[in-house]
This record gives structure tokens, C-alpha cells and sequence, in this order.
């Protein structure tokens, strides 16, 4: 698309590798993440930022990728769910550890819900139970009755590092 | 349960299979899917309730950038069917429901027009361009209303708003009540629901090169979706090829047949591209399928000892404006067949009407019906109990159908037989793992300091897998009971296992291959389970009422022994011994007492495809398709308890604990059981504490129309579930499943209002209807303490 | 889920900004963490011509603890008024504050200056603000001025602010020794808002209360100072008695918002039930 008076152009850092394009001003992130990157990890799963499926990692805190525009995050740092396996494609340790208590079950929430997990550990390496219910308060699960993420999350607790 | 060669998948807490793609990110859902000059549907859905559409005006949005084509739904009438619905009770009137609204529209989101543009920013614009003007018309949104016989009449051909009457009787209610010590009546309602899939509805239709459409679709029944689109739009079923792709969840809601599963695939073809429909959230609330919506009324015969002597229901179930594709059978079939529950209740009767609404649809949500039957079940013990003032545990045990009298047909139906079970075990399990004695007394002693805890009991059986497919028939149901399953081996030993069921996040691609893995003894890594893509699976119906495992599951195990039967046979020929005398363990094909070496299950499927050395009769191939038809259907049971604090300033419900014990037959995988336990019961506290959809009564607005204000439950609202297992084998199927998917649904809405109703007891407050938000608890006490000051 | 399409610029000044919005009258529309006018825009409930993004604006940033103010930048945002040590060795409420206050990625990226100019009838910050007696800066094409914050809510989505008006900084006076608060809400299961939320600051002198200062929000319109309550507890002791009699005073005295979730009666009774436990902690 060319730039156009309601066009910008952006460039933003995406899990390490600087991407530009042509957005009109009105893009949301998460659209341009999804549709003009082919990020589709990230998912949108409600319109007024509630759920947060969309959520990915702007300059190192969780945010809701819905509710910024792509032109807002021009200049940016962003962290996305394919930003968290390396080229092997080994999973990080939130991500295993979902795995190892089945904290997934249809998995359309769970890249949002990675992503707060790891923003809910930088900000408290160890939380209790009750800490970590409330640290998710902006992610929505409709499969897993949040048990098993709780499990999940509490395996990693006092581990330390996030990555 | 058959399975000879020994037991090593089934049954073991594996990790799945599935997880690695969706933790990275590379799920691939339909809307992560973007085709080659794909263009974007966007629909104009109605803002009333009720009323006359006079006149569309589409020239303004035909005429909008990126605008491809615009349609109201008069240009779709004699090219799109009109939608059926799939289970038809006998009897019911069918309100004709049009793809898209022609000259009336009768809920809030009917769909009145549709766009199609070269990207979805210009279709959502071009939409806001329509002009349509109505003539508002009265509307009625509540059952009980649509009824009187004053409401406003939704369609021509459905007198009174009642599409089905359907009436159980077994035993004589009447003389149950003439004979009873007390009969007691309580009204109860079952909050309509909103089932929210955190993935909304998507469907992409793609015009293929050699002139068949494929539909992306998530779709909890692939197959069916193809016959209902291909008899809707009128293309060839053979031409069509439906995928279901990962699915984010599905409950229910995604198993029924939309206008948008119609639209999608008719305008590719017209328009020779790619065309996308992608559901918001907003939309969703007023476009997919709504849940339960019931009001029943329950009249209770029973003695002084607690003992039920008989069950009267009236049921009216709200279905919304139109029958939805199994609508007439949740309030009926599903619902007042299982109004006594795990009670031997001998005197019965039971009539259901269902009742149109100006409203969105209402169909299946993970329970569909059982949830509103163990209600009325449960409500009626736990009635009994309070009017009583005995221990709800007590009355429960006074009434449950006992171990010995399974099979058990209640109230002598002939449609309902419950295969297996042990109750008493199960409570028992329960008051153990709860501490029910020590939490008693717990409760007793805080009441004399103002803290108001209470315990809930909720005990619960239902029907999975409607099966077998030659008893569907009477009931209207237009489709089979079976599932089928191919078991593929390549020439390597490897297993490719088409399966009809379709996994939604239950994890099929791990559970499948355990049981298939156990029959074939191949390591798991060496089964790969295909579903959701028609032109590659068979056939299939697809994965609801909790069927999967028992049906689907089942499919996978007779066929596995298929494919190893006749592997036998060629291995027999490869031996030089007698057939009789082989037996397979550990992967390989040995003759015992001889001292002939094993020979390995790869190399039969390597000869099985060189067909060098078949015995005579054998075809080369291992390869074997089943059509699994079960002869009876499985009846899972539990028992679940809650124990909750109230906090009678606020009315706010903290939920202290959670056990839930539940009988689902044999697990296949106690990790992904315990998953499905978790997820179910969270929605059942849903509904007892939090969600229901509004309506304004007047106007028939939806007053939750975002998840801004229809409150489903965070991580910070629900608690830890305690699950564990009974396992009685059901006798119905081969593996002894019985099915677990909606288990959790169904006991939690009972279990969490008894808790809460436990916790008021002080205050003699008998019933609440669900859900029991703060507020409704508050003016609860609130009157009772303003009815003692006067 | 798309908005209507509107131009955009990025303000790099505060008279920029003024500018712009002067410019376009009617059109124009300030974002900065944009969690409340996205999803208006997203489900076209707004679509105004030209979105003014502020976040550059330096001038509006940051946290100042000075010698008897401690100032806030409208662009602080949820999660930087949670962190910041200095601000909460002060005002430890700010922290209580936002941990209730929506969710932790809103919280990343909302701001305390589009809440309080949002004026959402159930938004946290207007009852925190009311409470520490804070003046909001407010600067336009005129000048600047100084509004107190009992005067900035108007109404249900309205302010004082005019159209070119743009809020700078929250100040807020030091408080005195031993004045001790606390913020305490009802969230709404859905949407996290303050079905009632009551912040309280409280100042204890020789065993009776020396100053008393109560900001509500989601009761009524627009978030409102307890004033009655307030004065009535002054020059007393935080007894049981008379915490229950300023906290009955005041739910008496709110007409109180009805809605399908809570009826006026029950916004009444958290009232007095979150005010009555606000000061029960800071009693004890």
C-alpha cells in the first residue's frame, strides 16, 4: 500500500528483526501484526479489551495489541508468541510448563496467557496462588477452569528468570 | 473392556500431543488463514427486536470503495434454502427461517443485508451506508410472556409461540400425590448463556480450480456441515470439501448450521473468489446461539422420611425467534427425560413446550438439556431436604438409585436407561474427600459469629453418545448415531487414523492414538490422527454430547483390532503356521511354544503393501474403515460439593473449595479428564454466580451485548477444583467409556446454588434463581431482615 | 472491530497539541494510552476525523515529589503510579489503587490522565484524586489553569475541560504526619469498573480524627466528595459508633445510579458497607 495522506509508514521492532510498512492510521496492531506480517499467534478474541488474546509485549510489558494503533507502536520493541521459541523451535519455560499441566486446552487464549504469565513473573517472581489469580485478571480461558494454568504458573514460581 | 493385549497407553496422564504448535504460536485457526485475492463479508444485522422491514436502500455502499457486491436478502431467497433445523421433535411447527431477513426481522442481530469487499475495513464501512427502514413491531423476549395469550405472535404457522409440545409420563403422578405425607412446588429458572468460544465463529469459502468449493470452518461437525451447506446452497456434496482447522473451543455452539455457514459459500461462488466471514465478539453475543434459557416448574410429592414419591415438571423452553438446528430437542428429549436424576423417583410426569422469542436462537451448550434436567433433580432433592429440615446428604442417599439396580430404566422410560454406576460409592468418595462432617460442624460454629458458610451437594447422571443410530428416528433426530474411524498403516508400520470426531481442545490428537496405540502396540510417535477435512476423513458426525471418546474412541478401537486381525493373517502366511496359533504382543507376531522368531508388526504392513506372500483370500493393504454404531449409550455420574462463605453485607460469594468426583467409565487419559472436569465445572459456576444474557423486556434489546457486561469468570473468580475418579466401566461400548465433556457443566449450577442456599439458611431463604450475583443475594437478606424488623 | 477511518498525527508538544485541537473543532480527539477511545472508536460508537496522540509530549510525563506538592504527568500511566517508590512512599494508596484498577496489560498502557478526563462514572482515580484534595492542571490555548478536583467532574463523561483543553499534571498537597488512606471497591465481575469504590484519607490526633477527606465513585454521575461524612467524623474517635453513623450519613445522602447488575439500593449499601470497612482498617 502506498503512503497516503491518511496512510504512515511504521517501523517497528518485531521479536528481534525490524519490520516497516505502510499502514493506514486506523490499523490495529494486532491486524498488523496478523495480517501484514502473517503473526497469526496473536488472536483476537473480543472488541472492547477484555479477553486478552491479543495480548503480545511492547518494550517489555504485556500489553493488549487491540487497543493500540500500529501507527501508536511506531518505533517500538515488540515481543510476539513466535518471538519466544528460538530457531530450534524449543519452547521457553512458561511455555513448557503449560505443557507439562496441561494448561492449554484449545489454545486460542494461551499466547495471551503466556504472555501475561510472563509479564505477572517479572513482576513478581513469586507469587501465591491468590497472586497469581489476580495477575491474570485481563486474560480470558473458557476451557481449562484456570486450574491447571494456576498449576502451571505455580510451577515456575521462585524459579527466577522469565525467559 | 476387550483389550487382551494388555494395557499400556490407556489410562496414563500423557502430555499432549497437540500442545507444542499452540504454545508457539502456529495454531492455525480459520481466521489466521488469508487466501490470494480473498475478499471479506460483512452483515447489516437488524437493531430491533421485532418489526417490519419496508424498504433497503444498498446504493450507497454498492458505490463504496472496495465494494464487490451488496445484498439484502430478497436476492438470496431462491438461491439460498431456507435454514431446517437438524432435530425435529414429531409434532413441532417449523417457523421458516430465511438466510437472511426478507420482509420481517424478529430478534436483535438478524441478519438484513451483507457486503462484500476487497478488504474488511471497507466492508465494516460500506455497512454503516445502508439504509434500511423499519416498522417497529411489539416484541417479547421472556418465555413465560410469549405465551400469554396477549403476546406478540412471531410467526404465522406457530399458534401461541409454541413450536413443540412433548410430555414423559411413567408410573402415576397423581396418585404419588394424593399418597404423599407433603408436596412442595418451586419455580426454578435456568439462565440463558451465552456459550463464548474465545474463538468467535469464522468461516473462509474457496473456490477450487477444478470447480469445487472448499469451507473453512470451525466446525464441531465437519461432515454434517458439508451435508447441511451442500442441501442448503445446493452445491454437490462431493464437490464440497469442508476443513476444520484448530478450533478455539467450541461448546456446543459451534455445531449448528448459521446463515454466515450458508452466505460464505454461495457468494465465493458467485463472485469466484475466496470469500471470509469473521465473527467480533460483539456480534457474537447477537448472532451465534444462546444456552439453556428455561423456566420450570417443578411440583414435589414426598414422605416425612424425604422419600420422593413422584415429580410433576412443566417445562418452557426458550429457543429464541427461530428453531435453531437442534432446538426443539434440548427442552424436550434432553431436558424432561432426565428430571430425576440419579433419584429413584417411580411416579413421573413431564411436560415441555417450546417457545419462540424475539431473541437469538438457543441450541446446544455443553450440557444441552442435562444441565436444566439435573437442575430440576436436584432442586427438587435439595427442596425436599430444606422443607424438611434434614441433612441433604441423608435425603440423597434415602433416594438414589442403587448399585444394584443398574440397568436401570427410570420411571419404566423406554427412552432413557442409565448402564452402569454406583452412586453411594460415589458420594461417599465425595463426603471424604470434602471432610463434610468437619466442615458441618465448621459451618455451625461460624454462623454464631456472622460468617455464613455453606455446603452444596449435587449429584448428577445424564446420556453421552445418542446412539444407536436406528433409535434416533422417532425422535427426529436426522442423523446417525455412529462414528467412524480408519485406521491406515503405511508400508512402514506407521498409523494414520482418520477420525469423524473433531476435536475443539480436547486433546484427540493424545486420547485417540492411546487407545489406538494399545490395539496396534506402536509406540504413540508412530499414530498420527487426521480430523476435520472431509475430502481425507471418510465420514464422521463430529464430536458433541460428549460422544467422542465413547463413540469415537470406540470406532478407533474396533477398527485397530481390524487392522491387527488381518495382519494376523498375513503374518500366519509369512510364519507358514496356522492363524490359530499366532498371537501379537509387544509390537511383534509370535507363535508361542515354538521357537520361531518374532516377526515384527512392520514388516507384515511391509508385506501387507508388497503383497508378495498374502495368503490366499487376502488382499494386499492394511488399512481398515469402521462405521462404529454403539448398542446403547453410556451414563456418566458424579457427585460434586461445594463449600462457600457469603458475606451477607455485599452478598459476595467466595468459594472456599471444590470436589468433584465423577464416574465416567474408564479414562483414557486422567490428565485431559481432570482438564475436561476443571473447564466444565468453571462454566457451571458461571452460571450459578455469574453470566446471564438481559433482554430489555420492552424493547427486546440485548442489555449484554459485550463481554463488558456479560461476566464470564476470571481466573480471580473461580477456585481451585479437587477432582478425582470412579471408574465403573459402561457395558455399551468396547473400551467402557462413557463420557466426560459435560460432566462439570452440569453438576456445578446445582452444587454452587445449594452451597450459597446453605450459607442463607439463617436467614430462611429456601430458593434464589441463578445467577446469585451479589446484588441478588443482598436484596435476598435484605427482605428477610426488613420482613423481621416489621 | 475496525474503526472508521480518521487522519492522525503525533503530538511532539503541548502546544501542538492545543493547536490541533483548536484546528479541528469538532473532529478531534485526544489519544494517549488509548484504552478507552480505541474501543469506542473500534465499535464506532466515536469516529472522529483526526486522532492527536500525546504520548511524546514530554512536558506531561513523570512523577515529581516536591517540597509541598507531589505532581503527576496526565501521561503517567496505571502501572508506572504502581511502581514508582518515591510516589508511594507518600501516597501508599496509589498502589492499592491500581492493583484494583482494571487489568495488568491496561494498566501497562492506560493512563491516569485519560481516566480522570474520561470521567467514567466508575473509574478508580476520581475517587483518589478527590480524596487527597488534588488540583488538576489544565492548559489550553488561553493559558493554563488550575481546577480543584472537586470541581473537575460535571457529569457522567464530563468535565470542566473544554474542547482545546488538554489535563497536564495532577498536583497533589503533601499530606500532614500520620494521615493514613485507603481505597476499597466493588469490582464489576465483567468490566472491572467500580460498581463502588471509596477512597478514604484519614488523619488521627491524639486519638480522634484530626482530618478526614472521602472520595466515591460509581454511585452516582460522576465521582463526588463525602463531605458530610467527612466533617462529621472530625474531631472524633474512629469508633464502631461512629464510623457506622458517617458511613450511614453518607449512603443516605447519595442518590445512587440503578443499572441491571445493581439497583440504586445496592450502590447505596456498598456505600456505607466499603466506607464502614475503609475506616474499620484504618482504625485499627
Amino acid at each position: 500500500m502506498p503512503a497516503t495522506a491518511s496512510t504512515r509508514e511504521v517501523t517497528i521492532e518485531i521479536n528481534g528483526l525490524r519490520r516497516t510498512g505502510t499502514v493506514e492510521a486506523r490499523r490495529l496492531l494486532v491486524h498488523f501484526l496478523r495480517e501484514d506480517l502473517g503473526l497469526t499467534g496473536t488472536h483476537v478474541g473480543c472488541d472492547t479489551s477484555q479477553c486478552g488474546a491479543c495480548t503480545v509485549e511492547i518494550d517489555g510489558v504485556a500489553v493488549k495489541s487491540c487497543t493500540v494503533l500500529a501507527v501508536m507502536a511506531d518505533g517500538a520493541s515488540i515481543t510476539t508468541i513466535e518471538g519466544l521459541t528460538d530457531g530450534s523451535g524449543e519452547l521457553s519455560r512458561v511455555q513448557k510448563a503449560f505443557h507439562d499441566h496441561h494448561a492449554l486446552q484449545c489454545g486460542f487464549c494461551t499466547p495471551g496467557m503466556v504472555m501475561s504469565v510472563r509479564n505477572l513473573l517479572r513482576e513478581n517472581p513469586n507469587p501465591s496462588e491468590r497472586e497469581i489469580r489476580h495477575g491474570l485478571a485481563g486474560n480470558i480461558c473458557r476451557c481449562t477452569g484456570y486450574h491447571n494454568i494456576v498449576r502451571a504458573v505455580e510451577s515456575l514460581a521462585s524459579e527466577g528468570s522469565v525467559a | 473392556m476387550t483389550i487382551s493385549q494388555g494395557t499400556r497407553h490407556v489410562g496414563q496422564p500423557l502430555k499432549r500431543r497437540e500442545d507444542l504448535k499452540l504454545l508457539a504460536g502456529r495454531g492455525r485457526y480459520v481466521d489466521d488463514l488469508k487466501l490470494p485475492g480473498m475478499l471479506y463479508m460483512a452483515i447489516l444485522r437488524s437493531p430491533h427486536a421485532h418489526a417490519k422491514i419496508d424498504s433497503i436502500d444498498l446504493s450507497l455502499a454498492r458505490a463504496a470503495p472496495g465494494v464487490r457486491l451488496a445484498l439484502s436478502g430478497s436476492a438470496l431467497e431462491d438461491r439460498i434454502g431456507p435454514i431446517v433445523p437438524n432435530w425435529i421433535i414429531p409434532g413441532s411447527k417449523v417457523p421458516v427461517r430465511r438466510v437472511v431477513a426478507t420482509d420481517r426481522v424478529r430478534f436483535v442481530g438478524e441478519s438484513v443485508a451483507l457486503v462484500v469487499a476487497e478488504s474488511l475495513a471497507e466492508a465494516y464501512d460500506a455497512i454503516g451506508l445502508i439504509e434500511v427502514e423499519y416498522d417497529v413491531l411489539p416484541a417479547v423476549t421472556e418465555e413465560q410472556d410469549a405465551v400469554r395469550g396477549d403476546a406478540p405472535q412471531l410467526h404465522e404457522n406457530v399458534p401461541g409461540n409454541i413450536t413443540t409440545f412433548y410430555k414423559v409420563k411413567g408410573g402415576d403422578y397423581e396418585k404419588a400425590n394424593r399418597e404423599a405425607d407433603q408436596v412442595v412446588k418451586l419455580r426454578v429458572v435456568n439462565n440463558r448463556l451465552i456459550p463464548t468460544c474465545m474463538e468467535t465463529r469464522a468461516i473462509v469459502a474457496a473456490p477450487e480450480p477444478d470447480g469445487t468449493l472448499t469451507v473453512y470452518i470451525g466446525s464441531q461437525v465437519p461432515h454434517m456441515h458439508r451435508r447441511w451447506i451442500a442441501e442448503t446452497v445446493r452445491i454437490p456434496e462431493h464437490q464440497l470439501r469442508v476443513v476444520a482447522p484448530d478450533i478455539g473451543g467450541g461448546f456446543g455452539a459451534k455445531m449448528h448450521l448459521y446463515p454466515e455457514d450458508l452466505l460464505c459459500p454461495y457468494l465465493a461462488r458467485e463472485l469466484n473468489a475466496p470469500v471470509k466471514w469473521w465473527e467480533t465478539r460483539s456480534e457474537s453475543h447477537q448472532s451465534t446461539s444462546h444456552g439453556r434459557a428455561h423456566t420450570e416448574d417443578l411440583e414435589i410429592a414426598f414422605n416425612n422420611d424425604g422419600r420422593i414419591l413422584g415429580l410433576k415438571v412443566s417445562t418452557l423452553g426458550n429457543v429464541g425467534a427461530y428453531l435453531s438446528n437442534m432446538a426443539t430437542g434440548g427442552p424436550t428429549v434432553n431436558t424432561v427425560n432426565f428430571g430425576t436424576g440419579t433419584y429413584k423417583i417411580e411416579n413421573y410426569e413431564a411436560l415441555s413446550r417450546v417457545v419462540v422469542t424475539n431473541t437469538v436462537p438457543v441450541d446446544a451448550y455443553r450440557g444441552y438439556g442435562r444441565p436444566e434436567g439435573a437442575y430440576i433433580a436436584e432442586r427438587a432433592i435439595d427442596a425436599v431436604a430444606r422443607h424438611l429440615n434434614l441433612d441433604q446428604v441423608e435425603v440423597r442417599r434415602r433416594n438414589f438409585i442403587q448399585a444394584s439396580d443398574f440397568p436401570y430404566r427410570p420411571y419404566g422410560s423406554t427412552g432413557v436407561m442409565y448402564d452402569s454406576g454406583d452412586y453411594q460409592a460415589l458420594l461417599d468418595k465425595a463426603l471424604e474427600a470434602f471432610d463434610y462432617e468437619g466442615r458441618r460442624g465448621e459451618c455451625e460454629a461460624l454462623r454464631g459469629n456472622g460468617i455464613y458458610r455453606g455446603i452444596g451437594v449435587a449429584a448428577y447422571t445424564h446420556m453421552c453418545g445418542m446412539a444407536p443410530s436406528r433409535r434416533l428416528a422417532p425422535g427426529g433426530f436426522d442423523r446417525g448415531g455412529w462414528e467412524s474411524a480408519r485406521v491406515s498403516i503405511d508400508s512402514s508400520g506407521r498409523a494414520t487414523i482418520y477420525s469423524g470426531s473433531m476435536s475443539q481442545g480436547q486433546g484427540h490428537a493424545t486420547s485417540l492414538a492411546q487407545i489406538a496405540a494399545d490395539v496396534l502396540q506402536i509406540p504413540l510417535e508412530d499414530i498420527e490422527i487426521v480430523q476435520g477435512d472431509t475430502r481425507q476423513v471418510q465420514a464422521g458426525h463430529g464430536t458433541f454430547n460428549s460422544r467422542s471418546m465413547a463413540v469415537g474412541g470406540s470406532s478407533v478401537h474396533v477398527s485397530s483390532h481390524r487392522v491387527i486381525t488381518k495382519a494376523k493373517t498375513i503374518a500366519a502366511g509369512m510364519l507358514e503356521v496356522d492363524e490359530k496359533d499366532v498371537s501379537y504382543s509387544a509390537g511383534a507376531f509370535t507363535v508361542p511354544g515354538t521357537d520361531i522368531a518374532p516377526l515384527t508388526f512392520s514388516k507384515v504392513a511391509r508385506m501387507a503393501y508388497v503383497g508378495h506372500k498374502l495368503p490366499d483370500g487376502v488382499a494386499p493393504g492394511l488399512d481398515e474403515t469402521v462405521f462404529y454404531d454403539p448398542t446403547g449409550m453410556g451414563a456418566p455420574s458424579g457427585v460434586h460439593m461445594a463449600y462457600v462463605e457469603v458475606d451477607p453485607e455485599t452478598g459476595i460469594v467466595d468459594i472456599l473449595d471444590y470436589v468433584a468426583v465423577d464416574d465416567v467409565g474408564t479414562l483414557i487419559n486422567p490428565r485431559l479428564a481432570a482438564g475436561q472436569i476443571h473447564g466444565g465445572v468453571v462454566q457451571g459456576i458461571a452460571q450459578a454466580l455469574f453470566e446471564e444474557v438481559s433482554y430489555d423486556s420492552e424493547s427486546g434489546q440485548l442489555l449484554t451485548g459485550s463481554l463488558l457486561d456479560y461476566a464470564v469468570p476470571r481466573a480471580e473468580h473461580v477456585p481451585n477444583i479437587r477432582s478425582s475418579f470412579q471408574q465403573t466401566p459402561s457395558p455399551t461400548n468396547p473400551i467402557g467409556v462413557k463420557g466426560i465433556g459435560e460432566s462439570g457443566s452440569i453438576a456445578a449450577p446445582p452444587c454452587m446454588v445449594h452451597a450459597v442456599l446453605d450459607a442463607l439458611s439463617p436467614f430462611g431463604i429456601k430458593h434464589l434463581d441463578m445467577p446469585l450475583t451479589p446484588p441478588r443475594i443482598w436484596a435476598a437478606i435484605r427482605s428477610v431482615r426488613e420482613g423481621d424488623a416489621r | 472491530m475496525i474503526p472508521a477511518a480518521f487522519d492522525y498525527v503525533r503530538a511532539s508538544s503541548l502546544t501542538q497539541a492545543i493547536e490541533l485541537l483548536r484546528d479541528n473543532p469538532d473532529g478531534a480527539k485526544l489519544v494517549a494510552g488509548g484504552h478507552t477511545l480505541l474501543p469506542a472508536l473500534k465499535l464506532r460508537l466515536a469516529a472522529p476525523e483526526l486522532l492527536i496522540d500525546i504520548r511524546s509530549v514530554a512536558e506531561i510525563k513523570g512523577i515529581e515529589i516536591g517540597e509541598t506538592h507531589v505532581k503527576i504527568g496526565a501521561l503517567t500511566t496505571h502501572s508506572e503510579l504502581s511502581a514508582s517508590e518515591p510516589l508511594n512512599n507518600v501516597f501508599p494508596i496509589f498502589r492499592e489503587t491500581a492493583r484494583l484498577l482494571a487489568d495488568p496489560q491496561v494498566r501497562n498502557r492506560g493512563t491516569i490522565g485519560g481516566s480522570l478526563a474520561n470521567a467514567d462514572p466508575a473509574a478508580d482515580w476520581p475517587a483518589v484524586v478527590l480524596a487527597l484534595g488534588a488540583q488538576l492542571e489544565i492548559v489550553g490555548a488561553t493559558g493554563r489553569r488550575t481546577v480543584p478536583a472537586e470541581d473537575f467532574f460535571l457529569d457522567i463523561f464530563t468535565t470542566t475541560l473544554a474542547p482545546d483543553e488538554i489535563l497536564a499534571s495532577i498536583q497533589i498537597p503533601k499530606p500532614k504526619t500520620g494521615t493514613r488512606y485507603a481505597y476499597r471497591k466493588i469490582r464489576h465481575p465483567a468490566s472491572g469498573f467500580a460498581v463502588v469504590g471509596v477512597a478514604i484519607a484519614v488523619r488521627m490526633l491524639d486519638g480522634v480524627v484530626d482530618e478526614a477527606s472521602i472520595g466515591i465513585t460509581g454511585a452516582t454521575n460522576h465521582a463526588f466528595v463525602g463531605k458530610e461524612a467527612a466533617e462529621f467524623l472530625t474531631g472524633k474517635a474512629l469508633t464502631r459508633d461512629n464510623i457506622d453513623e458517617a458511613a450511614r450519613m453518607l449512603s443516605e445522602n447519595t442518590e445512587c445510579l440503578s443499572d441491571r447488575y445493581a439497583p440504586a439500593e445496592y450502590r447505596a449499601n456498598l456505600v456505607r458497607v466499603e466506607l464502614g470497612r475503609a475506616l474499620l482498617e484504618l482504625s485499627q
